[in-house]
Protein backbone atom coordinates (compact mmCIF):
# COMPACT_ATOMS: atom_id res chain seq x y z
CA UNK A 1 0.00 0.00 0.00
CA UNK A 2 1.55 3.21 -1.16
CA UNK A 3 1.95 5.77 1.58
CA UNK A 4 3.71 9.05 2.17
CA UNK A 5 5.47 11.72 0.18
CA UNK A 6 9.18 11.12 -0.35
CA UNK A 7 11.50 13.96 -1.28
CA UNK A 8 15.02 13.70 -2.69
CA UNK A 9 17.17 15.88 -0.41
CA UNK A 10 19.74 17.21 -2.84
CA UNK A 11 23.05 18.31 -1.37
CA UNK A 12 26.32 19.35 -2.86
CA UNK A 13 29.62 19.56 -1.04
CA UNK A 14 27.90 19.14 2.30
CA UNK A 15 25.26 21.81 1.77
CA UNK A 16 21.58 21.19 1.28
CA UNK A 17 20.31 22.76 -1.94
CA UNK A 18 17.54 25.30 -1.57
CA UNK A 19 15.23 23.30 -3.83
CA UNK A 20 15.17 20.61 -1.14
CA UNK A 21 13.38 23.01 1.22
CA UNK A 22 10.98 23.96 -1.55
CA UNK A 23 10.23 20.26 -2.09
CA UNK A 24 9.69 19.67 1.62
CA UNK A 25 7.24 22.58 1.84
CA UNK A 26 5.36 21.36 -1.23
CA UNK A 27 5.49 17.80 0.06
CA UNK A 28 4.09 18.88 3.43
CA UNK A 29 1.26 20.76 1.73
CA UNK A 30 0.10 17.78 -0.28
CA UNK A 31 0.84 15.25 2.47
CA UNK A 32 -1.40 17.07 4.93
CA UNK A 33 -4.22 17.08 2.40
CA UNK A 34 -3.78 13.37 1.85
CA UNK A 35 -3.28 12.63 5.55
CA UNK A 36 0.21 11.30 4.97
CA UNK A 37 3.76 11.89 6.17
CA UNK A 38 6.72 13.53 4.48
CA UNK A 39 10.08 11.84 4.39
CA UNK A 40 13.33 12.70 2.69
CA UNK A 41 16.16 10.65 1.29
CA UNK A 42 19.65 12.07 1.70
CA UNK A 43 22.45 10.46 -0.30
CA UNK A 44 26.20 11.10 -0.30
CA UNK A 45 29.40 10.68 1.63
CA UNK A 46 29.53 12.09 5.16
CA UNK A 47 26.13 13.77 4.88
CA UNK A 48 24.39 12.40 7.99
CA UNK A 49 24.97 15.65 9.90
CA UNK A 50 22.62 17.36 7.45
CA UNK A 51 19.73 15.01 8.15
CA UNK A 52 18.46 16.47 11.42
CA UNK A 53 18.05 19.96 10.00
CA UNK A 54 15.55 18.72 7.43
CA UNK A 55 13.06 18.23 10.26
CA UNK A 56 12.76 21.97 10.70
CA UNK A 57 11.65 22.22 7.11
CA UNK A 58 8.96 19.60 7.43
CA UNK A 59 10.52 16.14 7.08
CA UNK A 60 9.04 13.66 9.53
CA UNK A 61 11.65 11.07 8.65
CA UNK A 62 15.00 11.23 6.85
CA UNK A 63 16.56 8.19 5.24
CA UNK A 64 20.33 8.58 5.08
CA UNK A 65 22.28 6.57 2.54
CA UNK A 66 25.99 7.08 3.02
CA UNK A 67 28.92 5.52 1.24
CA UNK A 68 32.29 6.54 -0.19
CA UNK A 69 31.03 5.49 -3.61
CA UNK A 70 28.31 8.15 -3.35
CA UNK A 71 30.68 11.08 -2.96
CA UNK A 72 30.45 12.09 -6.61
CA UNK A 73 27.07 11.74 -8.26
CA UNK A 74 26.93 8.91 -10.76
CA UNK A 75 23.67 7.97 -12.38
CA UNK A 76 24.27 4.28 -11.68
CA UNK A 77 25.13 4.39 -7.99
CA UNK A 78 22.48 6.95 -7.08
CA UNK A 79 19.76 5.28 -9.16
CA UNK A 80 20.60 1.93 -7.55
CA UNK A 81 20.35 3.09 -3.94
CA UNK A 82 17.44 5.48 -4.45
CA UNK A 83 15.35 3.05 -6.49
CA UNK A 84 15.94 0.39 -3.81
CA UNK A 85 14.74 2.74 -1.09
CA UNK A 86 11.66 3.78 -3.05
CA UNK A 87 10.82 0.14 -3.76
CA UNK A 88 11.05 -0.74 -0.08
CA UNK A 89 9.03 2.22 1.15
CA UNK A 90 6.43 2.42 -1.60
CA UNK A 91 5.62 6.11 -1.22
CA UNK A 92 2.57 7.61 -2.91
CA UNK A 93 4.78 10.22 -4.52
CA UNK A 94 8.49 10.81 -4.99
CA UNK A 95 9.55 14.38 -5.70
CA UNK A 96 12.93 15.68 -6.85
CA UNK A 97 14.27 19.08 -7.81
CA UNK A 98 14.58 19.72 -11.52
CA UNK A 99 18.31 20.30 -11.25
CA UNK A 100 20.80 18.54 -13.49
CA UNK A 101 21.14 15.83 -10.85
CA UNK A 102 17.45 15.54 -10.03
CA UNK A 103 16.41 15.34 -13.66
CA UNK A 104 19.04 12.70 -14.44
CA UNK A 105 18.19 10.55 -11.43
CA UNK A 106 14.43 10.86 -11.80
CA UNK A 107 14.33 9.38 -15.31
CA UNK A 108 16.30 6.28 -14.27
CA UNK A 109 14.31 5.69 -11.11
CA UNK A 110 10.98 6.24 -12.89
CA UNK A 111 11.80 3.67 -15.53
CA UNK A 112 13.12 1.17 -13.00
CA UNK A 113 9.88 1.48 -11.03
CA UNK A 114 7.89 1.46 -14.26
CA UNK A 115 6.04 4.64 -13.37
CA UNK A 116 5.26 8.03 -14.88
CA UNK A 117 7.34 11.14 -14.36
CA UNK A 118 6.40 14.80 -14.82
CA UNK A 119 9.44 17.00 -15.39
CA UNK A 120 10.05 20.62 -14.49
CA UNK A 121 6.77 21.25 -12.68
CA UNK A 122 5.94 24.70 -11.37
CA UNK A 123 3.08 23.77 -9.09
CA UNK A 124 1.64 20.80 -7.27
CA UNK A 125 -1.76 20.45 -5.63
CA UNK A 126 -4.31 17.88 -4.56
CA UNK A 127 -7.59 17.74 -6.48
CA UNK A 128 -10.24 15.17 -5.61
CA UNK A 129 -7.66 13.12 -3.77
CA UNK A 130 -5.34 13.07 -6.76
CA UNK A 131 -1.95 14.82 -6.94
CA UNK A 132 -1.99 17.21 -9.86
CA UNK A 133 1.10 18.87 -11.30
CA UNK A 134 1.37 22.00 -13.41
CA UNK A 135 4.14 22.18 -15.95
CA UNK A 136 5.05 24.45 -18.83
CA UNK A 137 5.53 22.88 -22.24
CA UNK A 138 6.73 24.37 -25.52
CA UNK A 139 9.20 26.45 -23.58
CA UNK A 140 6.46 28.04 -21.52
CA UNK A 141 4.19 28.86 -24.44
CA UNK A 142 1.60 26.46 -23.04
CA UNK A 143 0.84 24.94 -19.66
CA UNK A 144 -0.57 21.57 -18.72
CA UNK A 145 -2.09 20.13 -15.62
CA UNK A 146 -1.36 16.44 -15.45
CA UNK A 147 -1.60 13.49 -13.11
CA UNK A 148 -0.42 9.92 -12.85
CA UNK A 149 -3.68 8.15 -11.97
CA UNK A 150 -2.54 4.57 -11.49
CA UNK A 151 1.20 3.96 -11.56
CA UNK A 152 2.99 4.40 -8.21
CA UNK A 153 4.84 6.21 -7.01
CA UNK A 154 3.70 9.38 -8.70
CA UNK A 155 6.98 11.01 -9.73
CA UNK A 156 7.81 14.60 -10.56
CA UNK A 157 10.72 16.99 -10.70
CA UNK A 158 10.00 20.52 -9.52
CA UNK A 159 11.62 23.61 -11.02
CA UNK A 160 13.91 25.26 -8.46
CA UNK A 161 13.16 28.73 -7.10
CA UNK A 162 9.43 28.68 -7.94
CA UNK A 163 7.64 27.16 -4.95
CA UNK A 164 7.76 28.90 -1.57
CA UNK A 165 9.69 27.66 1.45
CA UNK A 166 7.69 27.59 4.67
CA UNK A 167 9.19 29.24 7.71
CA UNK A 168 11.38 26.55 9.36
CA UNK A 169 10.17 25.34 12.75
CA UNK A 170 13.15 25.72 15.03
CA UNK A 171 13.92 22.65 17.09
CA UNK A 172 11.60 20.30 15.19
CA UNK A 173 13.59 17.18 14.48
CA UNK A 174 13.15 14.36 12.05
CA UNK A 175 13.53 10.68 12.75
CA UNK A 176 16.80 9.67 11.09
CA UNK A 177 17.00 6.22 9.57
CA UNK A 178 20.36 5.00 8.32
CA UNK A 179 19.91 2.77 5.31
CA UNK A 180 22.75 0.39 4.42
CA UNK A 181 23.51 1.06 0.78
CA UNK A 182 23.67 -1.59 -1.87
CA UNK A 183 25.74 0.33 -4.41
CA UNK A 184 25.32 -2.39 -7.03
CA UNK A 185 26.72 -2.27 -10.52
CA UNK A 186 28.37 1.07 -11.33
CA UNK A 187 29.47 1.31 -14.94
CA UNK A 188 30.34 4.99 -14.94
CA UNK A 189 33.76 6.16 -13.76
CA UNK A 190 34.15 9.84 -12.92
CA UNK A 191 37.63 10.75 -14.17
CA UNK A 192 37.60 14.41 -13.38
CA UNK A 193 35.29 17.08 -11.97
CA UNK A 194 35.67 20.67 -13.07
CA UNK A 195 33.89 23.09 -10.75
CA UNK A 196 33.02 26.55 -11.87
CA UNK A 197 34.29 28.66 -9.05
CA UNK A 198 32.15 31.72 -8.53
CA UNK A 199 31.35 33.87 -5.57
CA UNK A 200 27.96 34.57 -7.13
CA UNK A 201 24.78 32.59 -6.51
CA UNK A 202 23.85 29.94 -9.04
CA UNK A 203 21.55 31.12 -11.81
CA UNK A 204 18.80 28.63 -11.02
CA UNK A 205 18.77 29.54 -7.33
CA UNK A 206 19.49 33.25 -7.49
CA UNK A 207 17.03 35.79 -6.09
CA UNK A 208 18.27 38.40 -8.53
CA UNK A 209 19.74 37.96 -12.01
CA UNK A 210 21.38 40.63 -14.12
CA UNK A 211 21.45 39.49 -17.72
CA UNK A 212 22.99 40.92 -20.87
CA UNK A 213 22.19 40.52 -24.55
CA UNK A 214 23.55 41.51 -27.91
CA UNK A 215 23.35 45.14 -26.84
CA UNK A 216 26.34 44.53 -24.55
CA UNK A 217 28.40 44.73 -27.76
CA UNK A 218 31.27 42.62 -26.44
CA UNK A 219 32.58 40.51 -23.56
CA UNK A 220 34.56 43.40 -22.09
CA UNK A 221 31.32 45.24 -21.30
CA UNK A 222 30.00 42.49 -19.05
CA UNK A 223 31.94 44.30 -16.35
CA UNK A 224 28.97 46.70 -16.21
CA UNK A 225 26.65 43.79 -15.40
CA UNK A 226 29.08 42.36 -12.87
CA UNK A 227 29.31 45.68 -11.06
CA UNK A 228 25.53 45.83 -10.84
CA UNK A 229 25.39 42.16 -9.79
CA UNK A 230 27.92 42.90 -7.05
CA UNK A 231 25.77 45.55 -5.39
CA UNK A 232 22.68 43.34 -5.67
CA UNK A 233 24.28 40.02 -4.71
CA UNK A 234 22.98 38.79 -8.04
CA UNK A 235 23.93 36.14 -10.56
CA UNK A 236 24.96 37.15 -14.10
CA UNK A 237 23.19 35.68 -17.11
CA UNK A 238 23.24 36.20 -20.84
CA UNK A 239 21.12 35.71 -23.91
CA UNK A 240 21.93 33.17 -26.58
CA UNK A 241 23.39 35.83 -28.86
CA UNK A 242 26.21 36.47 -26.39
CA UNK A 243 26.96 32.77 -26.03
CA UNK A 244 26.91 32.14 -29.77
CA UNK A 245 29.24 35.10 -30.25
CA UNK A 246 31.63 33.45 -27.81
CA UNK A 247 31.51 36.34 -25.32
CA UNK A 248 30.35 34.24 -22.37
CA UNK A 249 30.11 30.50 -21.58
CA UNK A 250 27.02 28.42 -22.29
CA UNK A 251 26.67 27.81 -18.55
CA UNK A 252 25.23 31.31 -18.07
CA UNK A 253 22.83 31.26 -21.02
CA UNK A 254 19.21 31.91 -20.08
CA UNK A 255 16.52 30.73 -22.47
CA UNK A 256 15.08 27.82 -24.35
CA UNK A 257 18.47 26.23 -25.06
CA UNK A 258 19.99 27.44 -21.82
CA UNK A 259 18.86 27.64 -18.23
CA UNK A 260 15.34 28.27 -17.03
CA UNK A 261 15.33 30.74 -14.18
CA UNK A 262 12.71 32.15 -11.81
CA UNK A 263 14.34 34.88 -9.72
CA UNK A 264 12.47 37.55 -7.80
CA UNK A 265 14.10 40.15 -10.01
CA UNK A 266 15.43 39.75 -13.54
CA UNK A 267 17.20 42.70 -15.11
CA UNK A 268 17.54 42.35 -18.88
CA UNK A 269 20.05 44.74 -20.40
CA UNK A 270 20.38 44.97 -24.15
CA UNK A 271 18.17 41.92 -24.62
CA UNK A 272 15.57 42.24 -27.37
CA UNK A 273 13.28 39.61 -25.86
CA UNK A 274 13.12 36.85 -28.47
CA UNK A 275 10.55 34.20 -27.61
CA UNK A 276 13.37 31.72 -26.92
CA UNK A 277 14.81 34.03 -24.29
CA UNK A 278 11.44 34.74 -22.69
CA UNK A 279 10.96 30.98 -22.38
CA UNK A 280 13.81 30.87 -19.92
CA UNK A 281 12.91 33.80 -17.69
CA UNK A 282 9.25 34.72 -18.02
CA UNK A 283 8.44 33.07 -14.69
CA UNK A 284 10.59 35.71 -12.96
CA UNK A 285 8.55 37.69 -10.45
CA UNK A 286 9.69 41.17 -11.51
CA UNK A 287 11.28 41.86 -14.87
CA UNK A 288 13.22 45.02 -15.69
CA UNK A 289 14.24 45.86 -19.23
CA UNK A 290 16.89 48.32 -20.31
CA UNK A 291 17.05 48.72 -24.05
CA UNK A 292 17.61 51.64 -26.38
CA UNK A 293 15.01 50.31 -28.83
CA UNK A 294 11.62 51.39 -27.50
CA UNK A 295 9.99 48.79 -29.77
CA UNK A 296 11.98 45.88 -28.32
CA UNK A 297 9.79 42.88 -27.51
CA UNK A 298 11.21 42.64 -24.00
CA UNK A 299 9.21 45.71 -22.94
CA UNK A 300 5.98 43.73 -23.43
CA UNK A 301 7.02 41.42 -20.62
CA UNK A 302 8.77 43.92 -18.41
CA UNK A 303 7.29 45.34 -15.22
CA UNK A 304 9.67 48.28 -15.43
CA UNK A 305 11.37 49.53 -18.54
CA UNK A 306 13.98 52.13 -19.29
CA UNK A 307 14.36 53.15 -22.90
CA UNK A 308 17.95 54.23 -23.12
CA UNK A 309 21.53 53.30 -23.78
CA UNK A 310 22.55 50.63 -21.30
CA UNK A 311 26.07 52.06 -21.23
CA UNK A 312 24.59 55.16 -19.65
CA UNK A 313 21.84 53.51 -17.62
CA UNK A 314 23.68 50.63 -15.94
CA UNK A 315 26.46 52.63 -14.21
CA UNK A 316 23.94 55.08 -12.77
CA UNK A 317 21.64 52.26 -11.70
CA UNK A 318 24.56 50.58 -9.94
CA UNK A 319 25.48 53.81 -8.14
CA UNK A 320 21.88 54.56 -7.15
CA UNK A 321 21.31 51.07 -5.77
CA UNK A 322 24.59 51.29 -3.88
CA UNK A 323 23.34 54.53 -2.32
CA UNK A 324 19.98 53.00 -1.41
CA UNK A 325 21.68 50.04 0.20
CA UNK A 326 24.21 52.12 2.09
CA UNK B 1 30.97 1.00 -35.24
CA UNK B 2 27.22 0.53 -35.18
CA UNK B 3 25.66 3.80 -34.13
CA UNK B 4 22.02 4.53 -33.34
CA UNK B 5 20.66 8.07 -33.18
CA UNK B 6 17.29 8.65 -31.53
CA UNK B 7 15.42 11.62 -32.95
CA UNK B 8 12.14 13.37 -32.39
CA UNK B 9 10.19 15.69 -34.62
CA UNK B 10 9.13 18.84 -32.80
CA UNK B 11 7.46 22.16 -33.47
CA UNK B 12 9.73 24.88 -34.71
CA UNK B 13 11.03 26.85 -31.74
CA UNK B 14 9.49 30.01 -33.24
CA UNK B 15 6.06 28.38 -33.49
CA UNK B 16 3.14 30.28 -32.00
CA UNK B 17 1.14 27.94 -29.80
CA UNK B 18 -2.64 28.05 -29.87
CA UNK B 19 -5.29 25.77 -28.46
CA UNK B 20 -7.69 23.92 -30.75
CA UNK B 21 -10.48 22.00 -29.08
CA UNK B 22 -8.73 22.19 -25.73
CA UNK B 23 -5.49 20.73 -27.07
CA UNK B 24 -2.35 22.12 -28.65
CA UNK B 25 -3.19 23.06 -32.22
CA UNK B 26 -0.99 21.74 -35.00
CA UNK B 27 -2.33 23.97 -37.73
CA UNK B 28 0.19 26.06 -39.58
CA UNK B 29 3.03 24.79 -37.42
CA UNK B 30 6.30 24.03 -39.16
CA UNK B 31 7.97 20.90 -37.92
CA UNK B 32 11.67 20.39 -37.42
CA UNK B 33 14.06 17.82 -36.02
CA UNK B 34 14.51 18.54 -32.32
CA UNK B 35 17.66 20.70 -32.27
CA UNK B 36 19.27 18.62 -29.51
CA UNK B 37 18.75 15.52 -31.67
CA UNK B 38 20.57 17.29 -34.51
CA UNK B 39 23.62 17.39 -32.25
CA UNK B 40 23.17 13.65 -31.67
CA UNK B 41 22.95 12.92 -35.41
CA UNK B 42 25.98 15.09 -36.11
CA UNK B 43 27.98 13.30 -33.42
CA UNK B 44 26.87 9.94 -34.82
CA UNK B 45 28.15 10.96 -38.24
CA UNK B 46 31.45 12.12 -36.79
CA UNK B 47 31.90 8.80 -35.00
CA UNK B 48 31.18 6.99 -38.25
CA UNK B 49 33.68 9.13 -40.12
CA UNK B 50 36.33 8.34 -37.53
CA UNK B 51 35.63 4.70 -36.79
CA UNK B 52 33.74 3.50 -39.86
CA UNK B 53 30.42 1.73 -39.51
CA UNK B 54 26.87 2.86 -39.98
CA UNK B 55 24.31 5.16 -38.48
CA UNK B 56 20.69 4.13 -37.96
CA UNK B 57 18.16 6.80 -37.05
CA UNK B 58 15.13 5.77 -35.01
CA UNK B 59 12.05 7.82 -34.23
CA UNK B 60 8.62 7.32 -32.71
CA UNK B 61 5.90 9.51 -34.11
CA UNK B 62 3.18 9.97 -36.70
CA UNK B 63 3.95 9.31 -40.37
CA UNK B 64 4.84 12.95 -40.94
CA UNK B 65 7.82 12.45 -38.61
CA UNK B 66 9.53 10.64 -41.52
CA UNK B 67 10.61 14.17 -42.50
CA UNK B 68 12.88 14.32 -39.47
CA UNK B 69 14.34 10.92 -40.34
CA UNK B 70 14.86 12.02 -43.96
CA UNK B 71 16.73 15.05 -42.73
CA UNK B 72 19.08 12.81 -40.74
CA UNK B 73 19.53 10.59 -43.79
CA UNK B 74 20.29 13.68 -45.86
CA UNK B 75 22.90 14.70 -43.31
CA UNK B 76 24.55 11.32 -43.88
CA UNK B 77 22.85 8.64 -41.76
CA UNK B 78 22.52 5.28 -43.52
CA UNK B 79 19.07 4.06 -42.67
CA UNK B 80 15.99 5.07 -40.74
CA UNK B 81 13.21 3.51 -38.73
CA UNK B 82 9.92 5.15 -37.82
CA UNK B 83 7.51 3.49 -35.45
CA UNK B 84 4.05 4.99 -35.51
CA UNK B 85 2.36 4.14 -32.21
CA UNK B 86 -1.02 4.78 -33.85
CA UNK B 87 -2.29 6.73 -30.86
CA UNK B 88 -1.80 10.15 -29.33
CA UNK B 89 -2.18 8.81 -25.82
CA UNK B 90 1.55 8.49 -25.33
CA UNK B 91 4.02 9.63 -22.72
CA UNK B 92 7.75 9.29 -22.14
CA UNK B 93 7.46 5.72 -20.90
CA UNK B 94 5.51 4.81 -24.04
CA UNK B 95 8.07 6.35 -26.37
CA UNK B 96 11.03 4.86 -24.50
CA UNK B 97 9.46 1.41 -24.52
CA UNK B 98 8.90 1.56 -28.27
CA UNK B 99 12.34 3.01 -29.01
CA UNK B 100 14.04 0.38 -26.87
CA UNK B 101 12.12 -2.39 -28.63
CA UNK B 102 13.02 -1.02 -32.06
CA UNK B 103 16.68 -0.58 -31.08
CA UNK B 104 16.94 -4.03 -29.52
CA UNK B 105 16.47 -5.59 -32.96
CA UNK B 106 19.56 -3.70 -34.19
CA UNK B 107 23.24 -4.15 -33.51
CA UNK B 108 24.63 -1.16 -31.66
CA UNK B 109 27.81 0.03 -29.99
CA UNK B 110 26.51 3.41 -28.98
CA UNK B 111 23.12 5.12 -28.84
CA UNK B 112 22.97 8.89 -29.13
CA UNK B 113 20.07 11.26 -28.54
CA UNK B 114 19.36 14.83 -27.56
CA UNK B 115 19.27 15.35 -23.81
CA UNK B 116 15.84 16.88 -24.10
CA UNK B 117 13.31 17.89 -26.70
CA UNK B 118 12.30 21.50 -27.08
CA UNK B 119 8.58 20.73 -27.03
CA UNK B 120 7.82 18.89 -23.79
CA UNK B 121 11.31 19.34 -22.39
CA UNK B 122 11.02 16.16 -20.36
CA UNK B 123 14.63 15.01 -20.67
CA UNK B 124 13.76 11.45 -19.76
CA UNK B 125 13.24 9.35 -22.89
CA UNK B 126 16.89 8.52 -23.62
CA UNK B 127 17.53 7.74 -19.95
CA UNK B 128 14.55 5.42 -19.88
CA UNK B 129 15.78 3.69 -23.06
CA UNK B 130 19.14 3.08 -21.35
CA UNK B 131 17.36 1.63 -18.34
CA UNK B 132 15.23 -0.71 -20.45
CA UNK B 133 18.26 -1.92 -22.44
CA UNK B 134 20.32 -2.15 -19.25
CA UNK B 135 22.93 0.28 -20.55
CA UNK B 136 24.78 3.08 -18.77
CA UNK B 137 23.76 6.62 -19.69
CA UNK B 138 25.67 9.89 -19.66
CA UNK B 139 23.46 12.94 -20.09
CA UNK B 140 24.22 16.50 -21.27
CA UNK B 141 27.45 15.64 -23.04
CA UNK B 142 29.47 18.49 -24.56
CA UNK B 143 32.50 16.44 -25.67
CA UNK B 144 32.69 12.82 -26.72
CA UNK B 145 35.37 10.36 -27.67
CA UNK B 146 34.36 6.80 -28.39
CA UNK B 147 36.16 3.84 -29.89
CA UNK B 148 35.65 0.08 -29.82
CA UNK B 149 35.27 -0.51 -26.13
CA UNK B 150 34.57 2.69 -24.26
CA UNK B 151 33.38 6.26 -24.38
CA UNK B 152 34.89 9.21 -22.57
CA UNK B 153 32.38 12.02 -22.23
CA UNK B 154 32.51 15.50 -20.76
CA UNK B 155 29.10 16.29 -19.34
CA UNK B 156 27.39 19.13 -17.53
CA UNK B 157 26.90 18.44 -13.82
CA UNK B 158 25.59 20.65 -11.02
CA UNK B 159 27.95 23.60 -10.79
CA UNK B 160 30.41 22.53 -13.45
CA UNK B 161 31.33 19.63 -15.65
CA UNK B 162 32.73 16.13 -15.27
CA UNK B 163 34.69 13.75 -17.43
CA UNK B 164 33.15 10.31 -17.30
CA UNK B 165 34.16 6.99 -18.77
CA UNK B 166 31.66 4.28 -19.65
CA UNK B 167 32.02 0.92 -21.34
CA UNK B 168 30.17 0.54 -24.63
CA UNK B 169 27.46 0.02 -25.52
CA UNK B 170 26.10 3.07 -23.76
CA UNK B 171 23.53 5.81 -24.21
CA UNK B 172 24.93 9.33 -24.60
CA UNK B 173 22.73 12.44 -24.72
CA UNK B 174 23.81 15.63 -26.41
CA UNK B 175 23.90 19.07 -24.85
CA UNK B 176 24.31 22.27 -26.84
CA UNK B 177 27.99 22.82 -27.52
CA UNK B 178 28.76 19.21 -28.49
CA UNK B 179 29.16 20.16 -32.15
CA UNK B 180 27.79 22.26 -34.99
CA UNK B 181 25.30 20.14 -36.93
CA UNK B 182 25.97 20.10 -40.67
CA UNK B 183 23.37 21.17 -43.19
CA UNK B 184 22.28 18.48 -45.61
CA UNK B 185 23.93 18.99 -49.00
CA UNK B 186 21.90 18.87 -52.20
CA UNK B 187 23.60 15.57 -52.98
CA UNK B 188 22.76 14.32 -49.49
CA UNK B 189 19.11 15.27 -49.95
CA UNK B 190 18.98 13.39 -53.27
CA UNK B 191 20.69 10.32 -51.79
CA UNK B 192 18.42 10.33 -48.76
CA UNK B 193 15.44 9.58 -50.99
CA UNK B 194 16.97 6.23 -51.87
CA UNK B 195 18.13 5.23 -48.43
CA UNK B 196 16.14 2.58 -46.57
CA UNK B 197 13.45 4.00 -44.29
CA UNK B 198 11.32 1.43 -42.56
CA UNK B 199 7.88 2.48 -41.35
CA UNK B 200 6.48 0.25 -38.67
CA UNK B 201 3.60 -0.06 -36.29
CA UNK B 202 3.47 -1.34 -32.73
CA UNK B 203 2.90 -4.92 -33.87
CA UNK B 204 6.08 -4.80 -35.97
CA UNK B 205 8.11 -4.30 -32.81
CA UNK B 206 6.14 -6.97 -30.93
CA UNK B 207 4.24 -4.57 -28.71
CA UNK B 208 0.56 -4.05 -28.16
CA UNK B 209 -1.31 -1.00 -27.00
CA UNK B 210 -1.65 -2.21 -23.41
CA UNK B 211 2.13 -2.46 -23.06
CA UNK B 212 2.63 1.14 -24.02
CA UNK B 213 -0.35 2.83 -22.36
CA UNK B 214 0.60 6.27 -21.10
CA UNK B 215 1.07 6.51 -17.34
CA UNK B 216 0.78 10.29 -17.39
CA UNK B 217 -2.63 11.75 -18.14
CA UNK B 218 -2.93 15.38 -19.19
CA UNK B 219 -5.98 16.87 -17.51
CA UNK B 220 -6.03 20.14 -19.38
CA UNK B 221 -4.02 22.51 -21.55
CA UNK B 222 -3.93 26.25 -21.16
CA UNK B 223 -2.00 29.24 -22.39
CA UNK B 224 0.00 31.19 -19.86
CA UNK B 225 -1.56 34.44 -18.68
CA UNK B 226 -0.02 37.29 -20.63
CA UNK B 227 2.23 39.44 -18.48
CA UNK B 228 0.69 42.81 -18.15
CA UNK B 229 2.88 45.35 -19.87
CA UNK B 230 4.56 47.35 -17.18
CA UNK B 231 5.55 50.93 -17.08
CA UNK B 232 8.28 52.61 -18.96
CA UNK B 233 10.17 55.00 -16.75
CA UNK B 234 10.59 58.29 -18.58
CA UNK B 235 13.52 60.63 -18.61
CA UNK B 236 17.12 60.89 -19.67
CA UNK B 237 19.14 57.72 -19.02
CA UNK B 238 20.69 58.90 -15.76
CA UNK B 239 17.42 60.29 -14.47
CA UNK B 240 15.48 57.17 -15.47
CA UNK B 241 18.07 54.91 -13.87
CA UNK B 242 17.74 56.73 -10.58
CA UNK B 243 13.95 56.54 -10.77
CA UNK B 244 14.21 52.83 -11.56
CA UNK B 245 16.34 52.15 -8.51
CA UNK B 246 13.76 53.99 -6.41
CA UNK B 247 10.84 52.08 -7.97
CA UNK B 248 12.54 48.75 -7.33
CA UNK B 249 12.92 49.62 -3.69
CA UNK B 250 9.71 51.46 -2.93
CA UNK B 251 7.19 50.08 -5.40
CA UNK B 252 8.36 46.54 -6.10
CA UNK B 253 10.06 46.29 -2.70
CA UNK B 254 12.56 43.93 -4.19
CA UNK B 255 15.96 45.42 -3.43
Amino acid sequence: MAKGILVFAEQRDGKIKKVTYELLSAGKKIASQLGEEVSAVLVGKGVSSLAGGLGEYGADKVYVIENDALENYTTDAYANVVADLVKQNEPTAFLLGCSITGRDLAAQVAQRLNTGLLTDCINVMVENGQIVFTRPIYAGKAIINAAIPEARPVMATIRPNVLPVDEPQAGKSAEVVNVPPNIGNVRITVKDVIRQVSARPELTEADIIVSGGRGMKGPENFKLLEDLADVLGAAVGASRACVDAGWVPLSIQVGQTGKTVSPNLYIAAGISGAIQHLAGMSSSKVIVAVNKDAEANIFKSADFGVVGDLFEVLPVLTQEIKKLKA
Amino acid sequence: MKIVALVKQTFDSEAKIALEGGKIGRQGISLIMNPYDEYAVEEALKLKEKNGGEVTVVTVGPDEATEAVRQALAMGADQGILVNPGTEDIDESTVATILAKAVSSLEYDIILGGFRAIDDGSAQVAGRVAEILNLPVVNMVTKLEADGGKAVATADIEGGSAVMEVPLPAVITAQKGLNEPRYPSMKGIMQAKKKPLKKMGLGDVSLDASQVAAKVKVLNYSLPPARAAGKVIPGEPAEAAAALAKALREEAKII
